[in-house]
């Protein structure tokens, strides 16, 4: 217990550092972009939680899988925090999308590809978190919100292609020399850096939240276990 | 005494790969059919139970149907329709009826499993699991089918359209089938919770997307006289849909069902 939580205030107190740097590389560093000017910097918060957020949802189809096939706990309750701490980045992205979009694109909100996937995978892991709300049974709630978890992943790039194959208008950042993509631009080096390195402190920060949760979850667990045994003692 | 020991191996190999060849030989193709028989022959069962229940009591389909005709009904009063507008909308308003009465086939389908302890019963069966699903999910469809059968000719009717081109009826039999195999596997997850007539729509909506996205736009484009490329397009994708999600249900049933 002791050793766990002191890697824990190490991971945190390495997040907080690496954030904070983050966001000083991403207001004082980073170059002012040419066609947005500053709301462009809302990019580096963006896109990295967008894509941590994936990667939450990744974690929680890996952690399915093991649980389905090995029946250990653990993997359910990794599995059950990454969707949760995955939620928050997803709104997190859908957030600061919005602001980025009103001065750009002059609405907070289009149906365009991304954006109606990325509320549809949205709307799957919310679908997610109800089921195991609904659930009493603990080994068939961790067993049916692991198939969930499986299906609700797998559609998602299927998704994805059938609304693509309509019109899009989010900005194609890597190498957008195509003058179909509005509002693209191409990053520079110190663009780059910045970007990279705010992804990198994202994804610690991922792992903090899904470690404090993890930890959460396994001592309410233990709380559980020992009012149980309280009680069949007592009673 | 080298060479014998070297050779005795070699002669040990050489009879243990002559039995092991005997041993495959001795199971032939034939073999297996009685397997795979039983397999479909459960599956079969499973779906000649539900017809002949429903048969008899003809509570999945008069349900269904008389849904569906309430949201055909609702939808002429949602939207103010010309001709122009009928004829873009026609192709959303079948694929919102089929799914919303399909939501409640599948509900009630294994709700009523559940409910009456035969879902306990199918599976004491000695049959591979993923039968049942087969057998539910075929059953499921062809109640949608039989819905379908009854809606289409009857929007045809209402929207004065014709609704019946063979590649329309590929479609809507293909967006059925992926529907169907989605929706069964998520129905039996659903009937194990509380709120259970909710939380199969929740679950099936996002997941079924890019099947009612590919069967609209398949729809209305071949209302439209498209091109091939385009239709294909997406019948491909329902294609695509449809394998990957029968593969994934076949492979994820047991867990869903076991005990």
């Amino acid at each position: 217990m002791e050793k766990s939580s002191r890697n824990l205030q190490i991971l945190n107190i390495a997040t907080i550092l690496l954030m904070v740097i983050a966001t000083g590389l991403v207001f004082l560093y980073a170059p002012q972009e040419r066609t947005m000017g500053e709301v462009q910097r809302i990019f580096y918060f963006h896109v990295p939680s967008a894509w941590v957020s994936m990667l939450a949802f990744f974690v929680t189809l890996v952690t399915s899988i093991a649980y389905l096939r090995s029946g250990n706990p653990r993997w359910d309750i990794i599995g059950r925090s990454s969707v949760e701490v995955g939620l928050i980045f997803t709104l997190m992205t859908i957030l600061s999308g919005s602001i980025w979009a009103r001065p750009s694109w002059n609405t907070w909100w289009t149906w365009d590809p991304r954006l109606t996937t990325y509320t549809i995978m949205a709307l799957i892991y919310v679908a997610y978190l109800m089921l195991r709300q609904s659930i009493e049974d603990p080994e068939r709630r961790a067993r049916l919100a692991a198939v969930y978890g499986i299906v609700g992943f797998v559609t998602v790039p299927l998704t994805f292609m059938s609304i693509r194959w309509w019109r899009t208008i989010h900005p194609v950042v890597i190498g957008s020399g195509s003058a179909t993509a509005q509002g693209g631009f191409d990053m520079t080096s110190p663009m780059r850096l910045v970007f990279f390195f705010s992804l990198f402190a994202f994804t610690v920060l991922y792992f903090c939240f899904l470690a404090s949760r993890v930890r959460l979850e396994n001592l309410a667990e233990r709380v559980e276990q020992m009012k149980a045994k309280l009680l069949s003692a007592g009673g | 005494m080298s060479e014998v020991s070297s050779q005795k191996p070699v002669a040990q190999a050489q009879t243990e790969s002559e039995t092991a060849a005997s041993r495959r030989a001795k199971r032939p193709l034939s073999d297996y059919r009685p397997l795979i028989a039983d397999y479909f022959r459960a599956a079969g069962a499973v779906i000649w139970k539900d017809l002949s229940a429903e048969r008899r009591s003809k509570e999945l389909i008069s349900a269904m149907l008389v849904f569906s005709l309430l949201v055909v009904l609702i939808f002429n009063f949602a939207l103010e329709l010309d001709r122009q507008a009928r004829e873009n909308v026609v192709s959303g308003v079948l694929w919102v009826t089929f799914i919303f009465a399909g939501t409640i086939g599948l509900n009630r389908s294994l709700a009523m499993e559940k409910d009456r302890g035969s879902l306990d019963g199918l599976l004491l069966a000695p049959v591979d699991r993923s039968a049942l699903y087969f057998g539910k999910a075929v059953g499921n469809l062809i109640f949608m089918g039989l819905v379908e059968a009854i809606i289409l000719p009857l929007l045809s009717v209402l929207f004065n359209l014709p609704l019946s081109h063979p590649l329309l009826l590929l479609v809507v039999l293909l967006g059925t089938v992926g529907y169907a195999a989605v929706g069964t596997l998520l129905a039996s997850i659903a009937v194990h919770s509380r709120a259970r007539d909710v939380m199969l729509p929740i679950m099936l909506f996002p997941v079924a997307i890019p099947v009612l996205v590919a069967s609209v736009k398949a729809s209305a484009a071949i209302l439209a006289a498209a091109g091939w490329d385009e239709i294909g397009l997406w019948i491909n994708l329902l294609i695509g849909y449809d394998v990957i999600f029968v593969a994934i249900a076949f492979m994820v049933f047991d867990y869903v069902v076991e005990e």
